[in-house]
């Protein structure tokens, strides 16, 4: 028998009181737990930082925030360059001691343009991917949560929107409206949210039907409580996801409305507008177009990469 | 399945609708009239001025009349060109923007497909790396700064391809290049996912066991099957190139419409940035539209009767 690899079950005559013992009794012991228990967002956190990219493209991103924040102070407590400080006697300077990144054609420190550039293009990118949450989060939700012809209507309403090119709407508004940091802003969320609130309907569609809603709402939770207690929390991952990955996209068309010249307006600049401005003499002067190039692209690349390991973390069965 | 066609047709022109009202109405809420200008008409040659270009007239007959001239492809007049009709400067900027656009989508598609099924034929080796590299490069960096970058090394550098102008084949390689980069990779990281996913399919393992060819398993099974997704993407393709091109046309010199707009824009021609607004609409719109329509023509698992979801 010992060779056989089929198991025989032995018949019940073959059975003696000796194989049977008491299992499973003692409740307490099969309660204690036998490992540390890890919560989602440890376990997600421990899957982003065993990914390399990831937390390499975290640290570029440290760095990069870091720089724009400090890079103007440093130079102004090192050389005393503003951002609009012009310097005619040293226009389109090559990098140096005195100027890091060089200057532009009008004598302006480079390295102050870039990592003021780096933080109006960040400001721009987050408010805008913030204001695409909150209205996104909303409106989803409601299309999520009460379905039928709610939901009908505004998902409609919505792709109408959506069908129009987004880029042409903001072009337009930019035309009309002054533009200043606000207005681009607001032009870049006009129809921005809607990719958001799609995102967060489908989530909603799919929880709102699970065990747990179905226990709150017995116990008298509202819909309030519902939603915001409840389905949005849970949707929290592919909601985090969507905003890291609008933000490169906010950058990026911020800077091709400075390359129609409707993005934010000089003495301001931004890291597109920079890039436009450098572009009339950049075969000569190859600095003025690199540092901001880089940066800006630096910058999407590390947004974008983060954004598909937190998927990748959040999300393991996604992950291909 | 008539329904569907009927359905989407009916939502394009709802959408476009919309937007030719908010350009309309956004263009008439800008201060001043296209009249007004440092020289002061004599009154009766104003009024006059007025009654030709219908200004004399409430707003709404206005927009009604606008909206029936657009109808007929009559977009009005330019303001900064003398006798230019905005009609005739989309008509003969289009023809270059129009190559530049198609050369492109083609080329993206054909690159970005192979690029996809190489990474995924071979998945996880030297290949799949440096071709899922390159496609978070392209997708990351902005086209302007390709655009810079190719123009600085193969022209200026290495005197290999003409800086500007579109005069010739070779005037072609670097626009195109710049254009279709984000395209490529988006195409590359799409077609990949897929065909990984078609390969482990059961009907591939079906085929394999009756014995086909692995050419002909490639062909009528795992292309045919992994470029599905590729077909959704071409409308939003068509947007990503035409609106790239306004910019990689202003720094190629190339005469397409993409430099009028950019030129409208900045000396606000505001008839001009209507007509281009709309005339991109359509062709937009247009192409989302067709893309719908041949994808439900292609994978007959589409549901019909269903509107997009997420």
């Amino acid at each position: 028998m010992e060779h056989n690899p089929i198991q025989v079950m032995p018949t019940p005559v073959d059975l003696k009181p000796e194989d049977f013992r008491k299992i499973g009794t003692d409740e307490k012991e099969a309660e204690v737990i036998q490992r540390e228990s890890i919560s989602a967002w440890r376990d997600a956190w421990q899957r982003l930082c065993s990914n390399k990219m990831s937390m390499v493209a975290l640290s570029v991103l440290a760095l990069i925030i870091l720089a724009a924040i400090v890079g103007p102070w440093i130079s102004k407590w090192v050389h005393g360059y503003n951002y609009y400080s012009n310097d005619l006697m040293n226009t389109n300077q090559k990098p140096s001691g005195a100027h890091w990144f060089g200057t532009d054609d009008l004598g302006r420190d480079m390295w102050v343009r870039t990592w003021m550039g780096a933080r109006i293009s960040l400001i721009v990118g987050l408010a805008a991917a913030c204001i695409d949450l909150l209205i996104g989060v909303i409106y989803g939700g409601i299309m999520g949560y009460f379905g039928g012809k709610v939901d009908e209507i505004m998902n409609k309403f919505s792709e109408i929107l959506y069908a129009i090119p987004y880029l042409l709407v903001t072009i337009l508004l930019l035309v009309v409206m002054e533009p200043s940091l606000g207005t681009i802003i607001l032009a870049l969320t006009i129809t921005g949210w809607i990719n958001m609130s799609w995102i967060v309907r489908g989530e909603i569609m799919q929880l709102k039907n699970r065990e747990f809603v179905l226990a709150s709402r017995s116990m008298g939770a509202g819909s309030g409580r519902l939603l915001f207690k409840h389905l949005l929390p849970n949707a929290v991952g592919p909601i985090i996801v969507t905003v890291t990955l609008s933000v490169p996209n906010a950058i990026f068309s911020e800077a091709f409305l400075s390359f129609l010249g409707l993005g934010v307006q000089a003495p301001i600049a931004s890291l597109g507008s920079m890039i436009n401005d450098a572009l009339t003499g950049w075969l000569y002067y190859p600095w003025r177009m690199l540092f901001p190039a880089a940066v800006i692209s630096l910058t999407m690349l590390a947004f974008n990469i983060f954004g598909d390991g937190l998927r990748d973390a959040l999300d393991p069965k996604l992950k291909k | 399945m008539v329904r569907y066609i009927a359905n989407k047709l009916l939502f394009m022109l709802i959408s476009l609708f919309i937007l030719i009202s908010a350009t309309f109405f956004l263009m008439k809420a800008i201060p001043g009239s296209p009249l007004t200008s440092e020289k002061q008409v004599p009154p009766a040659i104003q009024e006059r001025l007025e009654e030709q270009l219908g200004l004399d007239k409430p707003v709404y007959q206005q927009y009604f009349k606008y909206l029936g001239d657009v109808v007929q492809g009559d977009f009005g007049i330019s303001m900064k060109k003398i006798n230019q009709d905005v009609s005739n400067i989309i008509g003969q900027t289009f023809s270059a923007s129009l190559k530049l656009g198609l050369v492109a989508i083609v080329v993206a598609v054909i690159v970005g497909v192979l690029l996809g099924m190489l990474a995924a034929l071979y998945h996880r080796k030297l290949i799949d790396n440096v071709a899922m590299v390159l496609a978070v490069l392209g997708i990351a960096v902005p086209s302007f700064v390709v655009a810079s970058l190719l123009q600085y090394v193969f022209s200026s550098q290495l005197h290999w391809l003409p800086t500007m102008g579109f005069k010739g084949p070779m005037y072609y390689v670097l626009p195109v290049a710049a254009l279709t980069a984000q395209p490529i990779a988006f195409i590359a990281r799409l077609t990949r996912s897929s065909m990984l996913e078609v390969l482990h399919a059961d009907y591939i393992k079906t085929a394999k066991a009756k014995g086909l060819s692995w050419l002909a398993i490639l062909w009528r099974h795992v292309i045919r099957n992994g470029i599905m997704p590729v077909i959704t993407y071409v409308g939003p393709m068509t947007a990503n190139i035409v609106t790239g091109s306004v910019v990689i046309e202003q720094i190629f010199g190339i005469g397409g419409i993409g430099k009028q707009f950019v030129e409208a824009i900045s000396t606000r021609d505001y008839p001009v940035i209507m007509g281009i607004t709309i005339f991109y609409g359509i062709l937009l719109m247009l192409a989302r539209f067709l893309t719908d329509i041949a994808y439900m023509i292609v994978d007959p698992r589409v549901k019909v009767n269903k509107g997009k979801e997420g």
